[in-house]
């Protein structure tokens, strides 16, 4: 790991340098290095530019940064849990490697959808199990050198709260009918007068689930790095190599926290879908 | 106001291409497609099998551990049987033992009084018949002694005697008869 962290550190550092070149002073590499674009750096070996899609309908559709760093996660963990389903082929008991999965992906079943969907909880499990080693992958992906964090994109964890959302709601129809469903969310026992109030507050309420999952995503990815981004550019700023080795020293902290964050995070988003589906299903708690 | 705010501390100069905040169309078209292909295929290839082991795994530990159970079940219930068996058979060996005891007992109880009962006859009849013999030989002397005493009574008739001579006659074989 704390190769890996070097390595990364190295890779900041050129990056940095390049940056610093052009235009000293400001804060403008750390916000290049972390948001998404359309040029893949592999400093100091060049850099990748994306192709130029046609645009369709006023939407940009060429495929960034973080949609390159997303399909690689994607492919990667297809890869992964193809070969662990292929292990359960020799033997009902795994070894080593598809054990450790199996310990996750158990934790998930186990942990996560059984006690807060209950019943139902095997219709949720496939959907939870793919956007926690989705985010998590993703997650561990942004912490190796040249790559890049997919999930410290709203417009990805976005997307993600959506799908969490459309699930909840689905669940939720599914489980009490579409009427009934729609009756639950508010509170049983509310006056009439009240009605006018509740209905936009449920309706908000129903809304700023997923958006708490976006925000919390996204920040909590994109905190860690830009920290090490900070600490790293302060030798830099200063202009002195004497700050290095507490920069270096924050910055392997601030990374080896990071490793914590990105796990930590997949539980979150995951714990939390599946609390939310488990409170669409079960509208009477 | 919140959202603005992190907009404003999160925004940088236009050339760096929008900020933080800035939601880009197409991404969001290619995650959606990303994750919903995710899905489908991990579905397919990874958690249906992978959870269907899983389950068959359970269903195969817990099925083992319900046999292991009755079979411990069963285990114990010969057991019991097999010491209740024993228990029971113990019992009867006793029982056959005291029995054949206390039958000996009363045998050679019987034995004992048929022994005493016998030897008590052969006594009594051993007593008999010496009363007997004692008789008999009793009554032969008697016999003999009458027939001594009509033999002499002959004598003496057939010699003519007198008074004293008969009386010292009669005395002189009485008092052989005294001495017999």
């Amino acid at each position: 790991m704390t190769g890996i962290a070097v390595l990364d550190t190295l890779k900041v550092v050129t990056d940095t340098l390049s940056h610093t070149a052009a235009k000293s002073g400001d804060s403008g590499w750390i916000m290049h290095h972390v948001m998404d674009g359309k040029t893949i750096d592999f400093a100091p070996f060049g850099e990748f530019h994306v192709p130029q899609l046609p645009i369709i309908f006023g939407i940009d559709i060429t495929p960034t940064k973080h949609v390159f760093f997303m399909w690689l996660a994607a492919i990667i963990l297809i890869a992964v849990m193809t070969f662990v389903a292929r292990s359960y082929k020799k033997s009902l008991i795994p070894k080593k490697f598809a054990n450790f999965f199996e310990i996750i992906i158990v934790f998930v079943r186990d942990e996560i959808a059984k006690p807060t969907i209950g019943n139902s909880y095997e219709k949720f499990t496939p959907y939870l199990l793919s956007v926690f080693f989705f985010i998590l992958f993703g997650n561990f992906l942004g912490l190796l050198p040249y790559s890049s964090t997919f999930t410290s994109n709203i417009g990805i964890t976005a997307t993600l709260a959506v799908f969490t959302f459309v699930m909840t709601q689905f669940g939720g129809i599914r489980q009490n009918g579409f009427f009934h469903y729609w009756k639950g969310l508010i509170p049983h026992g509310i006056p009439v007068w009240l009605l006018p109030l509740m209905i936009p507050v449920e309706f908000l309420g129903l809304l700023t689930k997923p958006f708490a999952l976006a925000i919390r995503l996204f920040a909590n990815m994109l905190a860690g790095h830009t920290v090490i981004l900070a600490l790293i550019g302060l030798i830099f700023f200063m202009k002195t190599i004497f700050v290095a080795p507490v920069s270096v020293g924050f910055a392997l902290f601030i990374y080896l926290l990071e490793i914590l964050v990105a796990l930590v995070q997949a539980y979150v988003f995951t714990m939390l879908s599946s609390l939310f589906i488990g409170m669409a299903v079960h509208q009477d708690h | 106001m919140f959202l603005g705010m992190i907009y404003s501390i999160l925004a940088v100069e236009p050339e760096a291409s929008g900020s933080l905040l800035d939601i880009n169309p197409g991404l969001i078209i290619w995650t959606a497609i990303t994750f919903i292909a995710l899905i489908i295929i991990l579905k397919k290839v990874a958690w249906k099998p992978i959870l269907e082991a899983l389950d068959q795994r359970e269903g195969a530990i817990r099925e083992s551990l319900e046999k292991a159970e009755k079979a411990k079940d069963e285990a114990q219930k010969v057991l019991d049987q097999n010491q209740a068996n024993l228990n029971k058979a113990e019992e009867e060996s006793r029982k056959i033992i005291e029995q054949s005891r206390s039958y000996a007992e009363k045998l050679k109880e019987q034995m004992l009084l048929e022994t005493k009962q016998q030897s008590r006859k052969l006594l009594e009849d051993a007593t008999a018949e010496i009363e007997r013999k004692k008789d008999e030989a009793f009554n032969e002397l008697k016999n003999q002694i009458a027939e001594i005493a009509i033999n002499a009574a002959e004598k003496i008739l057939n010699e003519n005697l007198n008074k004293e001579t008969q009386k010292k006659i009669v005395d002189k074989y009485i008092g052989e008869i005294t001495k017999n």
